[in-house]
């Protein structure tokens, strides 16, 4: 059996997934990037080697992707996450047009055709406001760990309007409403409609086509999932594994190369 | 720039432009430390056949501005005018400018002189705001010359139209003003004479540009739009109507056709070619180009090339024997068309794409110059309606490095060639970020 690996090296985490020639997913592993990237991706690796129990020299092929592509120093070639994504998205929701990654500093729009080409993407520009940071900054200001935020958000009964969109502003308005009275999960609703409504903006720039598949690090937030479902008017595709998209979608690319036996299509270039 | 041996030709007009413009800065430097006149003018429409009648050295801000950046140094002069109160969103070209103003002239290609005149047109809505900034600073008298836009793609007035000739006659009693304003600044008589033989110079480089951008059509292209031909656009600009800039460009169109016969290309690997609109990103110049070399990315024409050059890529040819009416008569239509180049411009991108055979389109637009930014998403939109042509959009500054993020920059040129690569391999219908 061969096997092929996609390794995603984002700003907050590195996800790795391994798949084999009927493109199941065998392993994955997630960590933290911390400032080591070259070994967060090498960890991540073997995580989701040992998950299996899968030899290194068993993967035939690497595709490092994610801001940190180039420091994936073991990987044959690399692919960007707006690819990645696209391509994860489409093997696994294959009915997938449009795609929407939040991750821990970035936001991207991504449409996509029937063979997980990309028609078109866009993201958020160089400050941080509507991604995963963002609920960084809310969840530090209110002293709560990040996975209770979206729960939280989802018992709240008369959201605040969080006006601004600057992620260095957000906890200071948190702040102001905490002073004012108003409930954590309303304040928390909030934030969550705040970022919603900049993803949306982003979707719309795309064009957004039935079906939409959530991917990213913030796809695991259940009060996000529902905040764009709100502002989209549409349920979104996805799944436990959204997380792991990018890094599937690089396994993918990876297994082409595998299934084409052939050299790769571009060697790694200067460091990103 | 004398008779020169072929194997010796590419490069020659990157050779010999740098060596141009050190002589102007050189001899601006020369004006500024006698304390002589220099009349500040603008890329768009500068009307140095005029000025050149008068022997008076031209500044353009502009260039000055973009060099502060290219030699990144930008940040100090930025910061110089926002603590004299400029707000961070305010042009940045402006900026450097004041800031260059307040340093006495300070400026790393050597000292820039004040403005004696300042002269500009409409075509961009800051160069106004801008001369009075001068005015308030050094009583700089401002000619503003108003040449009427019409706004519109493809259906324009032309000579011998009722509306074209009094728009051309509205135009030339402006020039005819300014022509009385240099008469009274520099003491000296307008020489219809010497007018004609600056007239000539300026109809031998717009006949070359307008050929140069026609000899880049050829696979592989012979020049770098975005980097080759910003090098070309400042001889085009500050040596307008001189000897000096008609041999250079005579030279340069000789060495691009000798470089199309020879089959001698402007990169080595020509995978994709590329259209550029937008002004460049002159903080990390050399490092942008790259970021789309690295994949055999060239850009072989860009709007850039036309509104920069005042339109001299329309070739316009004035009329020896009526000049003044003529130059009025050049000064509107190549203006009107680096304006109405902004507007509908959808139609001028998708003819250069097609001209060109290129693969794609990057829009760059710029934080702090609405004129040439505010229409480009919609321009944008309408290339990949109408004319299903890729297209990546990213947006970064010509001045400011602070809202210049190269590593984003780098995600979105990659993911666009990766598209680029897909479309090509599965014949697909299009990439568009």
């Amino acid at each position: 059996m061969a096997y092929a690996a996609g390794v995603d090296v984002g700003s907050t985490q590195t996800k790795a997934v391994i798949i084999d020639e009927d493109l199941r997913i065998v392993g994955r592993a997630l960590l933290d990037t911390g400032a080591n990237v070259v070994k967060a991706a090498e960890d991540a690796y073997l995580t989701a080697l040992r998950e299996h129990g899968i030899e290194e020299r068993e993967v035939e092929f690497v595709v490092g992707t994610g801001y940190g592509r180039y420091r994936v120093t073991f990987g044959n070639t690399q692919v960007t996450e707006i690819s990645c994504h696209g391509r994860g998205a489409v093997h696994m929701f294959p009915n997938t047009r449009t795609v929407v990654d939040m991750g821990g500093q970035d936001t991207k729009a991504i449409r996509v055709a029937a063979d997980g080409q990309i028609l078109d993407f866009c993201m958020n520009d160089k400050c941080a406001a509507g991604t995963g940071r963002f609920l960084g900054a809310a969840a530090a200001a209110l002293g709560l760990p990040l996975a209770d935020l979206g729960p939280m958000s989802l018992r709240s009964d008369k959201p605040v309007k969080i006006s601004t969109t600057c992620t260095v502003f957000a906890e200071s308005e948190v702040l102001a409403w905490i002073g004012k009275g108003k409930k954590i999960d309303d304040i928390l609703r909030g934030v969550h409609v705040s970022i919603a409504s900049r993803s949306v903006a982003l979707l719309r720039r795309v064009g957004i086509e039935d079906e939409v598949t959530f991917t990213g690090g913030v796809s695991r937030n259940l009060g996000m999932v529902r905040a764009i479902e709100e502002r989209l008017g549409k349920t979104l595709n996805y799944s436990e594994d959204s997380h792991f998209m990018g890094a599937l979608g690089a396994a993918l690319f990876a297994m082409d190369h595998v299934r084409a036996g052939r050299a790769p299509v571009r060697e790694p270039e200067v460091a990103g | 720039m004398t008779a020169t041996v072929p194997s010796s030709l590419p490069g020659r007009g990157n050779r010999d432009g740098a060596e141009l413009f050190r002589r102007w800065f050189a001899e601006l430097d020369e004006v500024a430390a006698r304390g002589g006149p220099a009349a500040y003018v603008f890329v768009m429409g500068s009307l140095n056949e005029v000025l050149k009648t008068f022997d008076l050295p031209v500044v353009f801000p502009e260039i000055n501005s973009l060099q502060t950046a290219v030699r990144r140094v930008a940040h100090e002069y930025l910061a110089v005018a926002e603590d004299h109160g400029y707000s961070p969103d305010i042009c940045g070209y402006v900026k450097a400018d004041v800031a260059t103003q307040l340093r006495g002239g300070q400026h790393p290609m050597g000292r820039i002189p004040k403005p004696a005149l300042s002269v500009l047109t409409n075509a961009c809505n800051t160069y106004v705001k801008w001369a009075e900034i001068w005015e308030r600073m050094h009583h700089t008298p401002m000619v503003t010359i108003d040449v009427p836009g019409t706004r519109q793609g493809g259906d324009r007035t032309a000579r011998g139209d009722g509306d074209f000739e009094a728009d051309r006659r509205y135009v030339e009693t402006q020039v005819l003003e300014l022509i009385a304003l240099c008469e009274k600044l520099t003491g000296k008589r307008f020489d219809i004479d010497r007018f004609r033989e600056v007239l000539t110079h300026a109809n031998t480089m717009s006949r070359c540009w307008a050929r140069l951008l026609e000899l880049n059509r050829a696979r592989p292209a012979v020049m770098n739009a975005l980097t080759d031909g910003t090098i070309y656009l400042g001889v085009a600009n500050g040596f307008r109507g001189s000897a000096e800039g008609a041999r250079y460009f005579e030279d340069l169109v000789e060495e691009m056709e000798y470089k199309v016969a020879q089959g001698i290309g402007t990169s080595t690997e020509e995978r994709y070619r590329l259209i550029f609109v937008g002004v460049p990103c002159y903080p990390i110049f050399r490092r942008f180009n790259e970021l789309f070399t690295d994949w055999g990315g060239v850009f072989v024409n860009s709007t850039y090339l036309w509104f920069a050059s005042g339109g001299a890529n329309r070739g316009f040819q004035y009329d020896l024997a009526n000049p003044i009416a003529s130059l009025a008569e050049g000064l509107l239509v190549s203006v009107r068309d680096a304006m109405d180049s902004m507007f509908h411009q959808d139609l001028v991108v998708a003819e250069m794409y097609r001209d060109c055979q290129a693969d794609g389109v990057i829009y760059h637009p710029i934080k702090s110059c609405r004129t040439v930014s505010t229409g480009l998403a919609d321009g944008r939109r309408h290339l990949t309606e109408r004319h299903g042509i890729p297209s990546l959009f990213i947006e970064s500054d010509m001045m400011d490095r602070r809202v210049v993020s190269e590593a984003q920059m780098k995600n979105r040129i990659d993911a666009f060639f990766e598209g680029l690569g897909s479309r090509r391999r599965h014949g697909g219908a299009g990439v568009t970020n």
